[in-house]
């Protein structure tokens, strides 16, 4: 049983991908494709961040040890999601104009901050085969903190592109609010925490 | 200060009229497909718009609107056809009936682009009618009914830029806005035009939101020259059909020079005043969106890139990102009026 269920979270967590894919070889996007495309890998992508940080809780609360087995392969859909994101931004919203795509970058203060969570998500992505793991060491696990760093400005990034209806950003800001101030709570706390 | 006169459209951006026939051909097979033999009801109208005796542009037959009440029927029975030659038409492919009425800003009915497609269907928009307040000489409450008997309907094929950097090509019906405004009689107050949109919570769950930041009514305005405009328009209807509520029914207005945020919808007030009226986008954020809200490439907003823009529908293979002109192409026609302005700093 235990050995399927990583294979299933995979399928799982491709789901939405798959669904995109199928809706754009279909032309069944809407009329605004590049717009439609932005919004869902956006917020799959902050989606499955919000699912990582949740996963530690959740073993506190259940005792299991499944959740924090998914981990790693769930942080990299969230950097697989943001991928597909900014590419998708910059071919079909900047028609891959570089010019455009640097000045937006440098210019507009939500791009910059969503860029920054990019950045952030590739280095975790990058540092987080078991061999970087065990060259870092206790660095490893300093670094990785700033994936929360990373969850703030994504939401930052979504609440600064929203032009009137809040309620979602506030609700994954709640989210992220929540698992920061129970992480904080339980160092605070249980200095006994041998795991982390 | 110096205004660029924008240079005419070149000619490989308007579309072949090849293409665009190929276009109806293509959405006459939609309706066949979607109608079968009902679709050859929509034959007549299609070989009329070529003959250029009637309307350039219908709805598919299966997605025409039936009138809102008998007096609109009557009034869509003569329907003057738009002409041939710019402003008050556009050879570019035009956006399809079908995406035209599915994407749409009217946070009224929500925030999502479908919403005010999908949530619009317990809005009424007959009876209605229209306040007039403010410095004319007959102020009032109207009918539509009556506001409408005086004019002529006719159709225009006008350019519509959003500010959030996207365009549709929308052949629209009404009629020009300074033909509305003269039965009211402004008096030399008049300077500027207010208009509000409905507020009717019961109807429009957008208003019922408690994460929405507008606070209703949805105000716009413009200056007394830019009302008058012959480019200004009061649409009605759009494709040959009635206006659908989430385009704005039964009445908005169409401003194609200015920013799409400006053409509000769905008007239940119209006050002159002699000074410049607030307007909900200005209130809101007042960095990001001016009074004026000329479309202009070269004056930066702080989200969206204003020198371009994809004209929709887009797919994502045939990606359509095209350069924005400024006044969104209607330069010749309203740039005289920002003559001694600075548009860098009156945005």
């Amino acid at each position: 049983m235990r050995k399927f269920l990583k294979p299933a979270v995979f399928l799982l967590a491709l789901v939405p991908f798959a669904l995109l894919l199928i809706r754009a070889l279909q032309n069944n996007l809407g009329p605004d494709p590049a717009q439609e495309l932005s919004i869902e890998t956006g917020e799959w992508s902050l989606r499955f961040l919000l699912i990582t940080l949740a996963l530690t809780p959740l073993r506190d609360f259940t005792g299991r040890s499944e959740f924090v087995r998914q981990r790693r392969m769930l942080g990299l859909f969230a950097l697989f999601y943001a991928t597909v994101h900014l590419l998708g931004w910059m071919t079909f919203i900047l028609g891959f104009r570089w010019f455009a795509i640097v000045e937006e970058l440098v210019e507009r203060p939500y791009i910059t901050v969503g860029f920054t969570s990019y950045l952030i998500l590739f280095a975790l992505g990058a540092t987080s085969p078991k061999v970087m793991v065990r060259k870092l060491g206790k660095k490893w696990k300093r670094l990785h903190r700033l994936v929360y760093l990373a969850s703030i400005l994504g939401v930052v990034h979504l609440l600064w592109i929203l032009r009137t209806d809040i309620g979602e950003a506030v609700l994954y800001g709640s989210i992220v609010f929540v698992l920061l101030g129970y992480r904080i709570a339980r160092k605070l706390n249980t200095k006994k925490s041998v795991f982390s | 200060m110096l205004i660029k006169k924008p240079s005419d459209i070149k000619p490989s951006e308007i579309t072949p009229e090849s293409v665009y026939k190929n276009r109806r051909e293509f959405m006459l097979d939609g309706s066949k497909l979607l109608l079968g033999a009902a679709a050859t009801s929509a034959l007549p109208s299609v070989a009329n718009a070529q003959n250029g005796d009637s309307l350039k542009a219908r709805a598919p037959a299966a997605m025409r609107r039936s009138p809102p009440a008998a007096w609109w029927a009557n009034k869509f029975q003569d329907i003057k056809p738009a002409p041939d030659r710019e402003p008050f038409f556009t050879g570019e492919s035009l956006t399809p009936y079908e995406d035209v009425t599915i994407y749409n800003n009217f946070y009224e009915f929500g925030m999502d682009k479908s919403d005010p497609a999908t949530r619009s269907g317990e809005f009424k928009t007959d009876p209605w009618s229209v306040e007039i307040t403010g410095e004319v000489s007959k102020p009032g409450t109207y009918h539509l009914e009556d506001i409408l008997k005086p004019v002529d309907l006719e159709e225009r094929i006008y350019r519509l830029r959003c500010v959030e950097a996207w365009s549709m090509v929308i052949p629209w019906i009404g009629f020009p806005l300074a033909d509305l405004i003269r039965q009211f009689e402004p008096t030399s107050k008049a300077k500027f035009v207010e208009f509000e949109t409905i507020i009717d919570a019961d109807t429009m769950p957008g208003i019922r939101s408690r994460f929405a930041i507008v606070s209703w009514p949805y105000r716009e305005g413009l200056r007394m020259d830019e009302a008058m405009n012959p480019l200004t328009f009061m649409a009605v209807g759009l494709y040959g059909s009635y206006l659908p509520s989430q385009n704005g029914a039964p009445m908005r207005l169409v401003v194609p020079w200015k920013y799409g945020f400006k053409s509000i919808k769905s008007i239940v007030k119209i006050n002159f005043r002699e000074t410049q009226p607030n307007t909900t986008w200005n209130d809101l954020q007042a960095n990001e969106y001016g009074f004026y809200a000329n479309v202009n490439p070269v004056v930066h907003h702080p989200r969206w890139r204003q020198d371009m823009e994809r004209r929709l529908p887009q797919t994502l293979f045939s990606r359509r990102v095209i350069e924005t002109k400024l006044f969104n192409g209607y330069g010749e026609h309203v740039a005289h009026m920002y003559d001694d302005m600075d548009l860098a700093q009156y945005y």
